[in-house]
């Protein structure tokens, strides 16, 4: 799952960039009968395919066999047990992984960006690293070094450390693996956005004009930084709100693991909340494609696609 | 450790000269948290499970010494299927995800309309990225056992399972070729139509441009798509915990089990073991990846 956000990140607004463009493609195609058939036959296969589960999934959920419509699945939602708590987790949850993984990487891009070019392959490496350890890796390796708490530091202060981060009420060590996972589409969204600014020149001219280093970073380059700073953020809710893995194997109850915890008792409200949440991820890959839309994001495009290619 | 924080470490009022010298160190600093987080929360965790992998405690003694053994288990009986069978389905739903992800670029990417190709490359993101819990239910609500499509359709009577191996690769495959059409899309735009023309002003047949040239051109961002596609499907786990429970051996399920405590005890050393091979052969398929998407992208320019 990890591997395929950052494509579609890159690739939307790229997509977008690109559809004001007049398609190359000549009359060449056109012109013969039998592709455009093929063609059509083959967009509505797909169609088909990917559509009928969203509808098939809609109607079971207000369709109750023997007593006709029903939105009960979706009224009830509010009033369901765990309900609240577990969105409320996960989107705190979310908000502190946003702002871990930009705080951590915008000091980091920019400062290779102007002073250490050399940092770079390092720089690079280490967020793209997580993308080669699967989750459910990477969950086998924190159980472990959690297990370490109790059983060699219990009477260190570190004991103290080890269980608060695992507070039921805010686990913190999610936080962590969220921000590891998310690392790697941070990086390619804020890499792309540095790559559209020349912030070099940018930083010698507000520099050179007396502003503090703090004015540059807040007034002069985070302004230039915006769409892909709000695709970093949405591209990392949309993570934290899916995830199931790490958290049900560490025994915490976010958003998914609820959504799994009820469909025994309530399928169809938890295939109610999973219509829901498929909705609200597709509101926020519209409106980051929008994002990517603003010009200076869009002149920056054909560069993000080759070289994150790369 | 904010923005603010880090990244101004003004080099003062210094003079130009020494403003330059002293720019280096400094800058460093500001990706030091970035570093140093990485190294702490991915950094031991990996080495936790690289350790835990080739080495064994003694219960009794606490005494910690080299071994083969977890890894020579996660390699035999029930762990060697797991692994087999999610090789086997990452590369089956890669296969067809990929051919009917590039049959589907071409349709769109052909069609010469700007309107369906930015529409189907926004659905193909935001499919892509409907993984995980929420489509194994969608999936349940329409092709299980009470499910919409089933009962319409009858398809229980026609021997048709979702809670199985062909189950699993029609779900894998609904978030698999959008992928597929997302990263083969700029490859298809790269096909430039004067090198079809030029083909067919030389007299070459449609078969023959294929094969002598677009294929050709193709055959690393292809690749690359594959084994993009391979290394989403073997890595996931949600959608497969949400659908099938054990009833298909996955590696990734095996572990969660391993983990979760419902074997016997001492699995969690071959949890280990097994979340090393995922690495390593995630790290195989990136080290196939890279290189190809690379050399694709001379072609995209």
């Amino acid at each position: 799952m990890a591997a395929m956000t950052p494509t579609a990140a890159r690739t939307t607004p790229e997509a977008a960039a690109g559809a004001p463009v007049p398609a190359p493609r000549p009359g060449a195609f056109r012109a013969r009968r039998r592709p455009r058939v093929w063609r059509g036959a083959v967009l509505a296969l797909a169609g088909a395919y990917f559509l009928v589960p969203l509808l098939a999934s809609f109607v079971f959920t207000v369709h109750v066999p023997g007593q006709g419509i029903s939105f009960e699945a979706y009224t009830g939602l509010l009033a369901a047990d765990g309900f609240t708590e577990s969105l409320l987790l996960s989107l705190g949850l979310a908000a502190a992984t946003i702002a871990l993984s930009l705080v951590l990487a915008v000091p980091a891009l920019v400062a290779v960006r102007i002073g250490s070019p050399r940092l770079r392959p390092v720089v690079e490496v280490m967020c793209m690293l997580p993308l080669v350890v699967p989750p459910i890796a990477l969950v086998t390796g924190i159980t472990t070094v959690l297990r370490w708490g109790p059983e060699h530091l219990s009477r260190t202060p570190l004991y103290q450390t080890f269980l608060a981060v695992q507070n039921e009420s805010f686990p913190v060590v999610l936080v962590l693996a969220y921000t590891v996972l998310a690392l790697p589409f941070v990086y390619r969204s804020l890499d792309a956005g540095l790559r559209a600014v020349d912030v070099p020149t940018l930083v010698e001219a507000a520099r050179s004009c007396g502003a503090s280093w703090p004015y540059v970073v807040l007034r002069v380059l985070l302004p230039n930084l915006r769409a892909s700073l709000a695709g970093a953020a949405f591209l990392t809710l949309a993570l934290v709100l899916g995830e199931f893995t790490i958290a049900s194997l560490l025994g915490f109850q976010p958003f998914a693991v609820w959504i799994v915890s009820i469909s025994g008792a309530q399928a169809r409200m938890s295939v109610a909340v999973s219509v829901l949440s498929l909705l609200i991820t597709w509101l926020l890959l519209l409106a980051l494609s929008r994002a990517g839309t603003v010009p200076s994001t869009a002149a920056a495009a054909p560069a993000t696609t080759s070289r994150k290619e790369s | 450790m904010s923005a603010t924080s880090t990244a101004p470490h003004p080099p003062g009022t210094a003079g130009g000269a020494s403003r330059r010298r002293r720019r280096g160190p400094r800058t460093w600093l500001a990706a030091l948290p970035l570093l140093a987080f990485t190294g702490l929360c991915f950094g031991i965790p990996l080495g936790a499970i690289a350790f835990g992998a080739v080495t064994r405690t003694d219960p009794a003694t606490g005494a910690t010494a080299l071994t083969g053994e977890h890894l020579a288990r996660s390699l035999q009986g029930p762990y060697l299927g797991s692994l087999v069978g999610s090789v086997q389905l990452s590369a089956l739903t890669a296969l067809i995800g990929g051919v009917l992800g590039v049959i589907i670029a071409q349709a769109v990417v052909t069609s010469g309309s700007a309107g369906l190709r930015g529409a189907a490359l926004t659905a193909s993101g935001v499919l892509a990225n409907f993984g995980g819990v929420p489509l194994a239910f969608a999936f349940i609500a329409t092709a299980g056992i009470s499910g919409v499509v089933t009962q319409l359709a009858d398809l229980g009577s026609l021997g048709w399972n979702l809670y199985s191996f062909t189950g699993l690769t029609v779900v894998y495959l609904y978030f698999l070729t959008p992928l597929m059409v997302l990263v083969i899309a700029p490859a298809l735009d790269g096909l430039r139509p004067q090198w079809r023309e030029a083909a067919q002003s030389s007299g070459a047949t449609t078969g023959q441009f294929w094969r002598h040239v677009g294929l050709p051109v193709l055959a690393p961002s292809l690749l690359g798509g594959f084994v993009l596609l391979f290394g989403t499907a073997f890595a996931a786990h949600a959608t497969a915990a949400a659908l099938v429970g054990g009833s298909v051996p996955l590696v990734t399920l095996k572990i969660a089990d391993a983990l979760s405590g419902n074997v016997l005890t001492g699995q969690e050393n071959v949890a280990l073991a097994l979340g090393l091979d995922m690495i390593l052969i995630a790290g195989l398929v990136m080290a196939v990846y890279l290189p190809l998407q690379r050399r694709s992208a001379r072609w995209l320019r």
